[in-house]
């Protein structure tokens, strides 16, 4: 199967869903099997990139150079498998809680959530910067009825700054970016070891990384964070897996990619010149960490909470050492698959009890023992401890920033863990420990529908199983690497 | 191609020459007609009830003035086929059904006669200066008298004339009006070539006629382009974020559009050039595109205001969204025409060593975003106004031309063979000197 059928898949699916619109059995039907075709049509290309010929395609050619063209890599392929997989789970999820919260327009809804989900897999699979541009645009408008779906003020004004925020630095800054490549370079494709050196003068390459990274507005670097807590008015299946999974992570994915194939890793160490970028990821962790702790709104403190992981990928990314780069990508699974556990149970919590603020929720873990289960298994899992999949990222992470010397990210990295512990786990504690406030709350377990729960234990074991059997992805991950150096 | 009228052979008799530049402009001239006419029909007859005759007439007349003025290869030829377009545009324009239509042609034929006077008196003096009208022998005579002060007056005459009828800010004050009021279809029209030819003839003479080595050096021309292209883009596109007529809004937009494609010729390279000629093409197809998506909203709901079509699109999809389509071009998206003319102006403007360029482009592009997306808002996101009735999906008569004319938006996105080739060739032709 050729990679732009694999992302043809969930656009076709989402005609099919709009066309189905309020048919809910025939809809949802529909949802199930684009999710599964999805999910194995992603599947289908894994072979191709473990025996080292990821399969490539070139669709048209706009201007001579310019092209639309796709190739499968393994940096893709990890990204694209976790968006796959995890839509599944939270296709499980979503068409229960959008029922269970009286939502309309469902329609319009699996259609549009159909639609990122192809346009992110137009990312993972694209060979150059302009196929990825043009995917990471499409990813940002069909979000926006997501994030606006409930149609309040509120929600509208949300996705308003949601899509400004992500066009006009995509737009005002990436585009710029790749312009520039394109006029220095004289290509757009990724080519392992870049097409950046030779082609610009050093001393202007740290500006062009400042214009990558920040106009990769998806990555979330401060100060370009305002639309991720904006977002957090979309229902929270949005949340959960566009906003902790498909959309942020395409977002540092873009970054990973820029960083290997377009700078160039060694490039990126031996000029140092993405280091002060780096600081500003290692702020911004320390400053959302920071921020996270004031909130008390639970999906506020979980938006937060992911602008401080996403940077911990920027972060890698820019360090460039094989170890960090290692890191920085093991980041983009661990994250996902904790976080969008965190989401759904936050959406839970909302479903079964209606509460939001974590102030509220004093108690609630003797009612929702297996959704606050889920959640602190997660929450270890983002914290970075052993027995749990966020281990193996922290620790790449860590040991690429000692390897290239830099004591500040360090440091930064450190701080985040502990902040973590205080801003995190403290939610399942004041749930699972403290007496309920709210004397009228009838005694005995109330958990949200079943398909919900199920999702959240889903990705929960995932974090678990991630940490014991991490081979697959390190397999991946080590044909991105040099093949001089391991990194095991 | 040459042809002789009478079989005089120029310079004495009149010449219509054919080459890699105004055959381009030609097709784009007639494609747009003929691409606009069948939509036209239905239009038309809801917005000019009676004396239909006189009115496709007129339009008649004026497509032969756009053509005359784009094949003749004779100076003075191009005068009287510029009054001929413009004098039935004026009466088209003031077929529009609101009264202020005649107020809005009476402004455009004042603006219009002084700018096609200017233009006169220009020739005049080339006339003078050379005895002959014929644009080839003009190229081959200028030279000997390139510094009398009466050829520089010509030049200035020449480009502030057409300057005017090509809305090149800040003389463009005629055309928000005359394009808000005109009816749809002569707006559309309009919009897709009148200023095109404008802007072709003074190519024309900046590089056939004057050459550009004389334009550029005798005055600051290049100086003077691009401070008045930017000034464009900017103003244009700021007056539009904040227009609520869609009519004017566009209008506003074309100002700017106007500005990019000047941008390109003012960079005086081939690359710069191209990308002028090549927005020219693109800037017509879009604008055919959003200007008809405006005149089946106006078919059906009888207003292009903003606040009139709020929510109007879960009502009309299939318009509104041809409207967005169009707009993504217009804005310049990958894979739609739109982005291949912006980005074959931002590399020229790298080429030509002026990179600050790009922080306008991108930031008029933005500026071009918010303008679109208020009326993608408006009309998804929007509730519909209390009391407004409830229009039904547009009649496929104007829906199947419309469409056709965004797909037109996005077949030359993605196959650039036709345009880019052809300007590239086009700016080729005028770089060289040749005429």
């Amino acid at each position: 199967m050729s990679p732009f059928s694999v992302v043809l898949i969930p656009f076709v699916g989402a005609i099919l869903i709009a066309l189905a619109g309020k048919r809910d059995r025939l809809r949802d039907g529909i949802g199930w099997a684009t999710a599964i075709a999805f999910f194995l049509a992603v599947l289908g290309q894994l072979g191709p990139v473990l025996d080292g010929a990821g399969r490539e395609q070139l669709l048209l050619e706009i201007l001579p150079g310019l092209e639309i063209a796709f190739a499968v890599e393994p940096l893709g392929m990890i990204f694209a498998l976790v968006a796959s997989s995890l839509w599944l789970v939270a296709t499980l999820y979503a068409q229960s809680y959008m029922k269970a919260g009286g939502y309309s327009h469902l329609g319009r809804f699996f259609a549009s959530y159909a639609i990122a989900l192809g346009a992110a897999a137009g990312v993972a699979f694209s060979a150059n910067l302009l196929t990825m541009f043009i995917f990471y645009e499409v990813l940002s408008l069909s979000t926006y009825p997501l994030v606006a779906h409930s149609g309040t003020e509120n929600a509208r004004r949300g996705a308003r700054v949601y899509l400004g925020y992500l066009l006009a630095t995509s737009i005002g800054l990436f585009l710029v970016a790749i312009i520039w490549t394109w006029h220095a370079a004289g290509t757009l494709d990724f080519r392992p070891g870049g097409i950046i050196e030779g082609n610009i003068d050093p001393t202007w390459v740290p500006l062009l990384v400042a214009l990558f990274m920040f106009g990769i507005g998806k990555a979330a670097l401060m100060p370009v964070h305002r639309w991720l807590p904006s977002a957090m008015v979309a229902p929270a299946p949005v949340s959960a897996l566009l906003h902790a999974v498909a959309v942020v992570k395409a977002g540092v994915f873009c970054v990973v990619k820029v960083a290997v194939f377009v700078f160039g890793t060694d490039f990126l160490v031996s000029t140092g010149s993405g280091i002060w970028v780096s600081w500003v990821a290692a702020f911004t962790i320390v400053a959302a960490s920071l921020i996270a702790l004031t909130l008390d709104d639970l999906k506020a403190r979980l938006a937060y909470s992911t602008i401080a992981q996403l940077s911990y990928v920027v972060l890698g990314a820019l360090v460039a050492t094989p170890l960090a780069i290692a890191g920085a990508t093991l980041q983009i699974v661990m994250h996902a698959f904790a976080k969008i556990t965190l989401f759904f149970g936050a959406g839970a919590i909302q479903t079964a009890h209606d509460k939001k603020k974590i102030s509220q929720l004093d108690g609630l873990g003797r009612a929702m023992p297996l959704t606050f289960g889920a959640f602190t298994i997660a929450t270890l899992s983002i914290i970075g401890l052993p027995l749990f999949g966020g281990m193996w990222a922290k620790w790449y992470l860590l040991s690429g920033s000692i390897d290239a010397g830099q004591w500040v990210l360090v440091g930064a990295l450190l701080t985040s863990s502990v902040l973590n512990i205080v801003y995190l786990l403290v939610i399942p504690a004041r749930a699972f420990f403290l007496p309920s406030r709210d004397e009228t709350a009838p005694a005995g377990i109330r958990e949200a529908p079943w398909p919900m729960v199920a999702a959240m234990l889903i990705t929960a074991t995932c974090c678990v199983v991630l940490f014991f059997r991490p081979e697959p992805i390190f397999t991946l991950v080590e044909m991105l690497l040099p093949a001089s150096e391991g990194f095991q | 191609m040459s042809y002789h009228f009478g079989n005089w052979p120029p310079p004495f008799g009149i010449e219509y020459r054919v080459d890699a530049v105004n055959a381009l402009l030609a097709l784009l001239i007639s494609g747009v007609a003929l691409f606009l006419l069948p939509w036209a029909k239905t239009s038309v007859n809801l917005e000019i009830p009676e004396r239909q005759g006189p009115f496709y007439a007129l339009f008649l007349l004026a497509l032969s003035g756009l053509m005359g003025i784009t094949l003749t290869g004779d100076a003075f030829n191009v005068f009287v086929f510029l009054e001929i377009s413009s004098l039935s545009t004026y009466a088209l324009i003031a077929h529009g059904q609101d009264r202020r239509a005649l107020k809005a042609a009476f402004r455009y034929l004042i603006m219009g006669t002084i700018g096609a006077t200017f233009f006169l008196i220009g020739i005049g003096f080339l006339y003078a200066m050379t005895g002959t009208l014929n644009m080839a022998d003009l190229a081959e005579r200028l030279p000997e008298v390139r510094d009398s002060n009466v050829v520089h007056a010509a030049l200035a005459f020449i480009v502030v004339g057409l300057g005017l009828k090509l809305a090149l800010f800040p003389l463009h004050l005629w055309l928000p009006n005359a394009y808000a009021f005109a009816p749809n279809f002569i707006t559309a029209f309009l919009a897709a070539t009148a200023t095109k030819v404008a802007l072709y003839v003074m190519l024309r003479f900046i590089f056939t006629v004057f050459s550009p080595e004389f334009s550029f050096t005798a005055m600051p021309l290049a100086a003077v382009l691009m401070t008045l292209a930017i000034a464009g883009m900017v103003a244009g596109s700021w007056v539009a974020m904040f227009e609520v007529n869609l009519k004017r809004l566009l209008a506003y937009s074309s100002v700017a559009q106007v500005g990019y494609m000047v941008l390109g010729v003012s960079l005086v390279t081939a690359a710069g050039v191209a990308a002028g000629i090549l927005h020219l093409f693109n800037h017509a197809l879009m604008k055919a595109a959003l200007f008809a998506a405006l005149g089946t909203i106006y078919y059906q709901i009888g207003s292009v205001r903003l606040t009139e079509i709020a929510g109007m699109g879960r009502h009309m999809p299939w318009t509104f969204t041809a409207f967005a389509l169009a707009g993504l071009s217009l804005i310049g998206v990958p894979l739609t025409a739109g982005f291949t003319s912006k980005w074959y102006l931002v590399i020229a403007a790298l080429d030509a060593g002026q990179p600050w360029l790009i922080v306008i482009i991108m930031a008029t592009s933005l500026l071009a975003i918010y303008y679109i997306w208020r009326v993608v808002e408006a009309a998804w996101f929007h509730d519909t106004p209390e009391g407004a009735a409830l229009p039904n999906e547009a009649p496929l008569s104007l829906l199947v031309p419309l469409w056709v004319l965004v797909a037109l938006n996005f077949y030359f996105g993605l196959d650039t063979r036709l345009n880019v080739g052809g300007a590239e060739a086009a700016a080729r032709t005028l770089i060289g000197g040749a005429p």
